[in-house]
Parts: structure tokens; C-alpha cells; sequence
């Protein structure tokens, strides 16, 4: 689960330190926010804590950004124990995810901050907001105050500032929420590739799933202050570990199974289990939609298909789309197929499908994330955008 | 459609009458009575004599005028920096650390505005002979007494001011960059609430100005103390001041109004938000602090 990865760092980015959270624990009147929570970020790695809103994931990069003071538990930095120290002498860079520049100084100053704080001589000083704001693209604003920079802007800003200083660590606490689609899409990849290129240790706290997964070495999945999962992007989305992340990272079908011995029935297709020590009995398989592909339509006599069913709804997604199927006996599926194949099901096209031969993650649980609306009611069509 | 501009243009037009209208009605219902004290000041001593601004000239002359501006003045600047000295960082400190103390403090804050200046008085009384014992007798002294009331308006001004700016996040973000608390309560949030800060000073100044009762009851000479005495000996003197002092703090209300507009233009939209971006090669990397 929390195996070390390898991490690229590019051009002459400097080699990270260890960040470790041992058994870190916060209440707040009561309430359990952290509950022994443990992670371990190599040096330059970039994890990604993502998790519905009030699971921790703030609180715990507040702990070690020490805004926070934790109730038990160890934040270690490079080997030294931090827990007490406050946020002004942890050396940490943090990107808010409120704008948070100084109105009353501009993109320059505001970079060159942490550098007046720390006594760097103004010529370097000067030098080095300048380095860090062409960085980020920003060269030509520099002598601009944040009320005349976009949010895009502003962030990229922050970025700067965060980095001026060389902290140990970077601390992003989800900077993209409060920017609009396509701004976040570009300043998430632009994140990405300043990271690789200093190779700062970084903790990025997202409730968005597609950002997690795009920008980070690992995702950490938080339920209720504890880790669920953390994996490479592709492992949490492939392979989950429990239900939970299986609803909570990507769409998911959850259909009625029969588990036996190493399978489960599946639709009446036995499939192998991601956990074998699953007892015997009925239970509820978590089903990807793109492990169902539709075969074409029913009448086609060369084809063969153990699925046959009803195309209810088409949803456009631009490259891909995702088709609902009705299989009869009240159980409706979710098919993400390349919409140029799924133009050939318009809604009450009788189609045959497959369901390919995955290990299958089965639960006894009701869904533990909230189905997005009615049309998924059926079989509990479990998703999460965002 | 050119019926509706029509009828917005008629609608415009309205606006603009209806708005001339009052601005006029307020404006001679506010200089009438200012007039009408300068035109006091002007007259002779008798019907027939012609008008002279002698009574503006004798203010000069005037015994312990003077020294009674200087002193009305010398209480608003200490007022006005004290007030800010004690209820800024308070204030910022409460907001971000004690937020439960809020409650109180605004209570404490807005107490003096409950409270009859007489009743102030009698209680200030036996405590201002402790002020002359330790401070001596000078007027200056009553600046500790209108710290006290001034507290309801410039809390009310400096609450409006941190409320519109993200005190929280601003302080986390300099507390992350290495600054420590200092620096955040004089260096990250007062210089973003400049106008609430000229606001409370202005009330500061103009409430200290105008102050009558506590100053003459605890018999200390300030300027409102001093026109009235004045007042009884030399009228066209005493309004000649008292019109003065309405006209400084209605130049220091319009002064405030040309301070603390926004710098520059406003911001672009978020389109076009990346600009070519510097390749990675010509980034410089130093050691790690």
C-alpha cells in the first residue's frame, strides 16, 4: 500500500527530503478529523490526498504546515521531528486555495516576501522573484498588484511565492478549486511541470479526482480521517482496495454477484476476485463501466454475447460516451465506449454486451457514495465527478 | 427596440432630475445654517456698520484660543494613535486566535456608547486624580478618557475593514513564508485596511474635536471649551472658530475620499492565462536554503 516509488525529476531540480506523518490524530469539539493517520512522502514525490470534503485531508496538510497544532502524532522532516515548531520556522511553501496574495504589494513583492524575511540581499532578492516569475510564465505582470492579475494568474503567482523561498516541502491546498475549467486544466499541468522541475516534496490536497490523478506520483484516498488507499494513479483506479475507493475514484457499476471459492458470478460471467479471502455468498460486485464493451445489436446472428439488454440513455463526454443499458428484471448497467462507436446505440436500440474478464472487488456494503441521480437508481450506478 | 431605449433614456433622465433635485435640497439644508454662522461673523457690532472679517482676524489675538486648538488638536493625534495602537493588533489577534473572544470585546468596544457622558464623568472623576498625580495636569491626559470614547465608532470601522479583507488566509500565507506574528499584525493586515484605518482615525479626530463634557467637567481647557467661554465674551469670534473647526473636519472627510483608490487598472479575464512559459533550461536553481 504505501510502497516507494521512483520519481522523476527533471532538468536541475534538487533532490527532495522525506516527509513522515506518523500516526498523526486532531479533534475538533469531539469530532475525529485525523484518526491515526500515517504517510510517507519520498524525496521529490508529489502525493496527492483526495477524499470527499470533510475526510482530513486539509486538516492533516495543515498539521504539517503547522497552521494547525495536532493532538498527537509526529510530523518528521527530513529526519527531524517538527511537530512543534510553528509554521514560520518549518520552511514550508504553501499555496492556498483562497487567493492569497498581499493587496498591497505587487506580483514582484509578493514573491520577493519570504526572501525579505529571511534577509537575502536585495539584488538577489531581486534576481530570484524575477527567476521564479518567469518560471511560472509571469515575467511581464510583475509589477502588477493581485487586483489587476485574473485568479489564473494569481495562483501561478502564489506558486512563485510559495518557491522563492526553497522550502523542504510544498504545500498545495487544492490552489485549482476556485478556478474555472479549462484555467485549472492548464494550471494543473503547469504545476506539475514546475514541481518536476525543482523536485520539491509535495503534498497536494484535492477533492478532484481528475487532478489527483493527473498530477501525482501516488493518490492517498482519505475516508474519515485514515488513508484508504494509497497506490500510483493507476492502481487506485485499476485496482481499488476497498469499495469505497472503488466509488469514490471514477464511476462504478455495483451488480447483484455470487461469490465462490476464487470467483464471483458476474451476470452470469465468473470472474476472478481482487481479494480472495472474500467468503462465499451473495454479494455486490463493483463493476467499471469500460469493462462492459457493446458487441452491436441484437438480430446480428454472427455475433455472440452472454448480455442482452436496452440502451435507456446516451451521454455525450466528448471523446468517450457512456451508454445505460436496461438488462431487464430491474437491473440497468453503465457502458463507456469511444463515441464513435457508441453513435451505432441511440436510446432503444436493442444491444448485446460483454463484460470483460477483470479481477472483480465485491462488497456486502451499501454504497458508501452518494448516487448522482435517478436514472442510476436501479442497480445503484455509483459515480463521482469531481 | 427603440421604444426601450427610449423609455430608458426618459427613465435616465428622471434619475438625473430626481438626483439634482435632493443634492440641492441637502445642500441648502447644510450650508444654510454654515452660511448663516459665517454671515454672524461678518457683522458689525452695530445694524449699520459694514461687514469685515475683523472677528476671524481676533482669533489669532484671542487669549488661550490658540493654545486650546493646539491642545484639541494634540488630544485627536494622540486619540487616534492610541486607539490604533490598542485595538488594531487586539483586533487582529482576537480574530485569528481568539475567536470566541469576539463576543467580548465588541460588548467591551460598544459599552461607552451606552454610557451618559455624566455618568462617565463621575466615575473618571476620582480616577483622573490618580491621572494629574502620576501625569501631571495637562490636558493632554483626557486623551486616555477618549480612548475610551471613541471605542464604539472606530471598532464598528475597523470590524468593517477586516471583515472585507481574508485576514486568515493572509496571515496563514506570510506565516508560511517565515513571518511571525509581528510582522502579520503590522506589516501583512493594517496595510490592506487603510481605509478603515483613515475612517477611525477621522472619527477619532473629528469626536475629539467636537468634545465638550467631559473636558469641561473634569476643568480641563479644550477648544470646545474654550469657544464657549469665548462664546459669552466674544461671539462673533467664538462662531468664527467654531465654523473653523466644521470646515477642517469636513477638508479631512473629502481628503479621505481621495485616499486609498484602487492602483492601476483592474484585472484581466482568465483567458489567455499562459503566457510562453520560460523553457526549464533557463530557470537557475540555486542550493537549497
Amino acid at each position: 500500500m504505501t510502497e516507494a516509488v521512483g520519481v522523476a525529476t527533471l532538468g536541475t531540480g534538487r533532490a527532495g527530503v522525506q516527509v513522515r506523518l506518523e500516526d498523526l490524530r486532531r479533534r475538533y469539539a469531539g469530532v475525529s478529523a485525523l484518526d491515526g493517520f500515517s504517510l510517507t512522502l519520498e524525496p521529490g514525490e508529489l502525493i496527492a490526498l483526495l477524499g470527499p470534503s470533510g475526510c482530513g485531508k486539509t486538516t492533516a496538510l495543515r498539521l504539517v504546515a503547522g497552521l494547525e497544532d495536532a493532538d498527537g502524532g509526529q510530523v518528521v522532516v527530513d529526519g527531524k521531528d517538527v511537530t512543534g515548531l510553528p509554521a514560520n520556522k518549518r520552511d514550508m511553501g504553501m499555496v492556498f486555495q483562497a487567493y492569497s496574495l498581499f493587496p498591497h504589494m505587487t506580483a514582484r513583492q509578493n514573491v520577493a516576501f519570504g526572501l525579505r524575511l529571511r534577509g537575502v540581499k536585495s539584488s538577489e532578492r531581486k534576481q530570484r522573484a524575477g527567476d521564479m516569475l518567469d518560471l511560472v510564465g509571469l515575467s511581464a505582470q510583475a509589477d502588477r498588484y493581485a487586483h489587476q492579475m485574473s485568479g489564473g494568474q494569481q495562483q501561478r503567482v502564489a506558486l512563485a511565492r510559495a518557491l522563492a523561498i526553497r522550502p523542504k516541502v510544498l504545500l498545495l491546498d487544492e490552489p485549482l478549486s476556485a478556478l474555472d475549467a479549462k484555467v485549472r486544466a492548464q494550471l494543473r499541468d503547469e504545476i506539475r511541470r514546475v514541481q518536476l522541475e525543482v523536485g520539491t516534496t509535495t503534498l497536494f490536497v484535492t477533492h478532484d479526482q481528475e487532478e489527483a490523478l493527473a498530477i501525482a506520483d501516488r493518490v492517498g484516498v482519505m475516508r474519515a480521517g485514515h488513508l484508504e488507499q494509497l497506490d500510483a494513479p493507476g492502481t487506485v483506479y485499476s485496482r481499488p482496495q476497498t469499495p469505497f475507493v472503488a466509488e469514490f475514484v471514477g464511476l462504478s457499476n455495483r451488480i447483484p454477484a455470487m461469490v465462490s471459492g476464487k470467483t464471483a458470478e458476474v451476470l452470469g460471467v465468473h470472474l476472478p476476485l481482487v481479494d480472495e479471502t472474500t467468503s462465499d455468498g451473495p454479494a455486490i460486485a463493483i463493476v467499471r463501466p469500460e469493462a462492459f464493451t457493446l458487441a452491436g445489436t441484437i438480430g446480428d446472428t454472427s455475433l455472440d454475447a452472454p448480455l442482452a439488454g436496452t440502451v435507456i440513455a446516451t451521454a455525450f463526454l466528448g471523446a468517450v460516451s457512456r451508454i445505460t443499458v436496461d438488462l431487464g428484471g430491474g437491473l440497468t448497467v453503465m457502458a463507456q465506449l469511444p463515441t464513435s462507436e457508441a453513435s451505432a446505440y441511440p436510446a432503444g436500440t436493442a444491444a448485446l454486451l460483454h463484460l470483460r474478464t477483470d479481477a472483480v472487488l465485491v462488497t456486502r456494503e451499501a454504497a458508501v457514495v452518494p448516487a448522482p441521480g435517478p436514472a442510476a437508481a436501479a442497480v445503484e450506478n455509483v459515480g463521482r465527478a469531481g | 427596440m427603440a421604444r426601450t431605449r427610449g423609455i430608458n433614456a426618459r427613465r435616465r433622465r428622471r434619475l438625473n432630475v430626481f438626483r439634482t433635485v435632493v443634492l440641492v435640497l441637502l445642500g441648502v439644508f447644510f450650508l444654510t445654517p454654515l452660511f448663516a454662522m459665517f454671515e454672524f461673523t461678518t457683522r458689525g457690532d452695530t445694524p449699520s456698520s459694514p461687514r469685515s472679517l475683523a472677528a476671524w482676524g481676533e482669533i489669532a489675538s484671542a487669549p488661550n484660543l490658540i493654545s486650546s486648538i493646539v491642545t484639541s488638536l494634540g488630544l485627536a493625534v494622540i486619540t487616534s494613535v492610541a486607539m490604533i495602537v490598542l485595538l488594531v493588533p487586539t483586533m487582529i489577534w482576537v480574530r485569528l486566535r481568539l475567536p470566541r473572544l469576539f463576543r467580548v470585546i465588541e460588548f467591551l468596544c460598544l459599552l461607552p456608547l451606552t454610557i451618559p457622558a455624566i455618568v462617565l464623568v463621575v466615575g473618571l472623576a476620582p480616577v483622573y486624580l490618580w491621572v494629574t498625580y502620576f501625569f501631571g495636569d495637562s490636558a493632554l491626559t483626557l486623551s486616555f478618557a477618549y480612548v475610551i470614547l471613541v471605542l464604539p465608532y472606530t471598532f464598528r470601522a475597523l470590524d468593517a475593514g477586516m471583515s472585507a479583507i481574508d485576514v486568515r488566509t493572509m496571515s496563514e500565507a506570510a506565516r508560511s513564508l517565515g513571518a511571525g506574528w509581528t510582522t502579520v499584525m503590522f506589516r501583512i493586515i493594517p496595510p490592506n485596511m487603510r481605509a478603515a484605518l483613515l475612517n477611525a482615525s477621522l472619527l477619532s479626530v473629528a469626536l475629539v474635536l467636537g468634545e465638550f463634557t467631559l473636558a469641561n467637567l473634569l476643568n480641563f481647557l479644550n477648544l470646545q471649551v474654550e469657544i464657549n467661554q469665548l462664546g459669552q465674551a466674544n461671539a462673533p469670534v467664538s462662531i468664527a472658530v467654531a465654523l473653523g473647526s466644521l470646515l477642517f473636519a469636513f477638508a479631512l472627510l473629502v481628503s479621505l475620499s481621495f485616499v486609498d483608490r484602487p492602483r492601476g487598472s483592474s484585472a484581466p479575464p482568465d483567458e489567455g492565462l499562459i503566457a510562453p512559459l520560460a523553457p526549464v533550461e533557463n530557470a537557475t536553481w540555486g542550493q537549497q536554503a
